[in-house]
């Protein structure tokens, strides 16, 4: 269910909260967005893009900080103690 | 593309996988609820690079796979009405109902459109005010918000030729019927990260305390899901049933607030029946008073009667995760993409057509 | 325009529109048929009705395409394009000045790809009854090759194709009602003969030529992993896929694989033969994206993808054409 996909917001217009819309970029092709459930939204920000709609601001941070970890690999997860 | 490329590192979905490998010591079989993860699982070749005592089984997060017969029978019924515009996202067209398909409606004279947005579909109704143009709301969590806006701005700025047929569906209650059934073998959930970016996971600690099950919101891409069943397996094999987020980047504990805020004005809670599975307490969402106006079954009369499904078609099973796609006998044999039994092998996430698709006809 | 049934309304259309673009001299003649030289060489036909819509696309229209797709077909069979032949039907209350564009694009297409329309045709039907314009096209070409096709792939030959795939599908989506977006995607739609007539003036071994036109990669490999009774691994890190028509694919819900070419071919050569297909064909200016995507094996009728994760996933057919997708 709910193919949502990232994209940069690079243009947003309206003023009414419910009607807000923007502009978002998937690789180079914009697409009319709505974004009335992500107000906060900056343009250069990348949201979460669900038929139409932003559903969420991505957190840059928190993707990053939870990369890094996957990347250094040694600090994945401690290994399990054994079976039990 | 950012946000996506990162998630699909071979090297790192290896990584997982050893861990996963050198994590678990038992037998375990884990959920995705969602079948956008069952695309990416099979899609990507996932299965391969798990250890064999981890059973990934496929759930009924399938919108369109669940909405039972008589509900698309109604709609192609509203469709083949005349000044009708029947608008839908294309996952619906070729459904078949227990006559006709939205598709075959078109064949037969119904004008039948495909949308990206709900809001495409009111923009239409304000374009032709001559029209009734009327949207198939089908959708988790994750859609009903837009949907919900669909309506919301059509009451707001006037756009009378324009309704919905409500097809909305929840996942905790189907997470419950799942747990419910006596010959339930699931022991951790993989919970959908787009229905939790909305709805946020709070509701699924509930789910985790009273069933003692792990669950793991998870996200879509390889890396995520190699992430979530990592996670769901250490809870495993430490014994722990939480509910733990694997999908930070998107997810919040709370979910979107202003999106819950426009579906509890919108809609609200009703019974429905899943296709496959039968009627589920509290499981979809049906227009509020205030909105019922916008109901399309109501504004066209169109009945909504018990339909048998095919003898045949063993989707309850499969969509409960009692049987893999290729346990049925019908598999690739009666029942094809083209010659479809059933909804999952029509749906481009059902997990039967999944199977059919990417090869797990062997 | 009206509706004519071959009288005056017609004679003007021919008159005012096609004879002033497809300035060839048998059509000029005016004859009930066309009258061609004797040729040297075993000939190939072949004949496609083109239905499209919008009529006008970033990169094309249904004129040009009609001759593309046609000529393309030609090159598939190793046969240099001689020859065009066009059938329109209309649909009265087609807008003249469309129809003028549709006519100049496709004047314009059989001019660089060297062949000349030799006879034509046109009937109008009522209103409602047709998508603007619809076209068939019967082209003749001569082959510089024996015969390629499936039957000639063996085991060990090498896939390659000749660039980025699923342009052509994206451009038609991006302007289609209800999907819209803007896009710097122009459709890919091209001759392909001159990137073919390269491959053979080189001296390279051709197995099998097609054409990535409806479904796509997928369909054409499947066709002939069928035909053959042979099986094809592909690497899916090695398929060329432009940025945007990735990301019009992500947000779509679509598998660029299934998406059509309108300017796209793959072609089938024995595996010792491929590096230096792929400098043929990168030389031309053509295929600049050319490449080896994966090679033949003894196995099932079937086409199998090494995935980008390391995974290995079959490559179906498609049933019907894709739709976007929320699930």
């Amino acid at each position: 269910m709910c193919l949502a996909v990232p994209g940069r917001v690079v243009e947003i217009e309206g003023a009414e909260p419910a009607f807000l819309r923007g502009k978002v970029d998937f690789g180079g092709v914009l697409k009319e967005v709505a974004l009335p459930f992500t107000p906060e939204v900056k343009v250069g920000e990348y949201v979460l893009v669900h038929a139409g709609f932003a559903l969420q601001v991505l957190d840059e941070s928190e993707a990053r900080r939870t990369l890094d970890d996957l990347n250094q690999l040694g600090m994945l997860d401690p290994p399990p103690e054994g079976p039990g | 593309m950012k946000f996506l490329d990162e998630y699909r590192d071979g090297e790192l979905v290896s990584e997982l996988g050893r861990r996963i490998a050198a994590t678990a010591a038992h037998d375990w079989t884990i959920m995705e609820v969602c079948g956008g993860q069952t695309h990416t699982i099979l899609k990507s070749g996932l299965e391969e690079l798990l250890p064999g005592n981890v059973q990934l089984v496929h759930g009924p997060g399938c919108p369109v796979c669940v909405t039972p017969l008589e509900l698309i029978d109604a709609a192609v019924e509203v469709a083949m009405r005349p000044g009708v515009v029947f608008t839908s996202f294309g996952d619906m067209l070729r459904v078949p109902g227990s006559r006709l398909s939205l598709l075959d409606a078109r064949a037969r004279g119904a004008d039948v459109r495909i949308v990206y947005s709900p809001l495409d579909a009111v923009e239409l109704a304000r374009r032709m005010q001559e029209k009734e143009v009327v949207f198939f709301a089908v959708g988790f969590e994750t859609t009903a918000p837009a949907n919900a806006m669909a309506v919301w701005q059509a009451a707001n700025t006037g756009v009378e030729n324009f309704s919905i047929v409500s097809a909305h569906v929840l996942v905790p209650p189907a997470m419950e019927a799942v747990l419910g059934s006596p010959e339930c073998r699931v022991q951790a959930f993989l919970a959908p990260g787009h229905v939790c970016a909305v709805d946020g996971y709070e509701q699924y600690e509930a789910v985790a305390n009273r069933y003692g099950v792990p669950v793991v919101v998870t996200g879509f891409e390889p890396v995520d899901l190699m992430e979530g069943i990592l996670g769901a397996v250490r809870q495993l094999e430490d014994g722990r049933a939480e509910v733990e987020n694997r999908y930070s980047r998107a997810v919040k504990r709370e979910g979107n607030q202003e999106a819950r805020r426009i579906v509890a004005e919108v809609f609200e809670t009703s019974s429905r029946k899943w296709r496959g599975i039968g009627a589920i307490p509290n499981s979809g969402l049906c227009l509020r008073p205030a909105y019922a106006s916008f109901d399309a079954l109501t504004r066209f009369g169109a009945q909504t009667g018990e339909v048998a499904e095919p003898e045949q078609c063993q989707a309850g099973r499969v969509l409960q995760g009692l049987l893999k796609p290729t346990g049925c006998a019908a598999f690739g044999t009666h029942c094809t993409p083209d010659h479809p039994l059933g909804a999952p092998m029509v749906s481009s996430e059902g997990a039967c057509a999944a199977y059919y698709l990417y090869g797990g006809r062997d | 325009m009206a509706h004519g049934g071959g009288g005056r309304m017609t004679e003007r259309l021919i008159e005012d529109v096609f004879l002033p673009a497809f300035v060839g001299a048998e059509l000029g003649r005016r004859h009930d048929g066309a009258y061609l030289p004797e040729l040297q060489r075993r000939l190939a036909v072949t004949t496609d009705c083109f239905v499209v819509k919008p009529l006008l696309f970033p990169g094309g229209s249904i004129g040009s395409l009609a001759v593309h797709g046609t000529v393309n077909d030609l090159a598939m069979c190793g046969a240099r394009p001689l020859y065009l032949t066009a059938g329109f039907v209309l649909e009265e209350g087609l807008e003249i000045a469309l129809l003028r564009r549709v006519v100049t694009d496709m004047a314009a297409a059989a001019r660089e790809s060297g062949v000349e329309i030799i006879t034509a045709d046109t009937k109008v039907v009522e209103r409602g009854k047709g998508d603007g314009v619809y076209i068939n096209t019967t082209g003749i070409g001569e082959c510089l090759i024996g015969e390629a096709g499936p039957w000639r792939a063996e085991p060990g030959d090498a896939v390659i194709v000749s660039g980025d795939l699923g342009r052509h599908g994206i451009a038609i989506l991006s302007v289609r009602e209800g999907i819209e977006f803007s896009t710097r995607i122009e459709s890919d739609a091209m001759a392909l003969w001159p990137a073919v007539s390269a491959l053979i003036a080189a001296g390279i071994e051709i197995h099998c030529l097609r054409d990535l036109t409806r479904g796509g990669l997928s369909s054409a490999l499947n066709e002939i992993a069928r035909a053959r009774g042979v099986e094809i691994n592909i690497d899916e890190a090695t398929i060329p896929i432009s940025e945007p028509v990735r990301g019009a694919c992500e947000f779509l819900g679509l598998d660029p694989l299934y998406v059509a070419n309108e300017g796209r071919f793959c072609v089938i050569v024995p595996g010792g033969e491929a590096p230096r297909a792929v400098g043929v064909l990168k030389s031309t200016g053509l295929a600049l994206d050319a490449r080896v995507i994966g090679a033949l094996c003894e196995g099932r009728s079937r086409v199998v993808m090494k995935t980008r994760i390391g995974g290995r996933r079959i490559v179906d057919m498609l049933s019907g054409e894709q739709l976007p997708r929320i699930c």
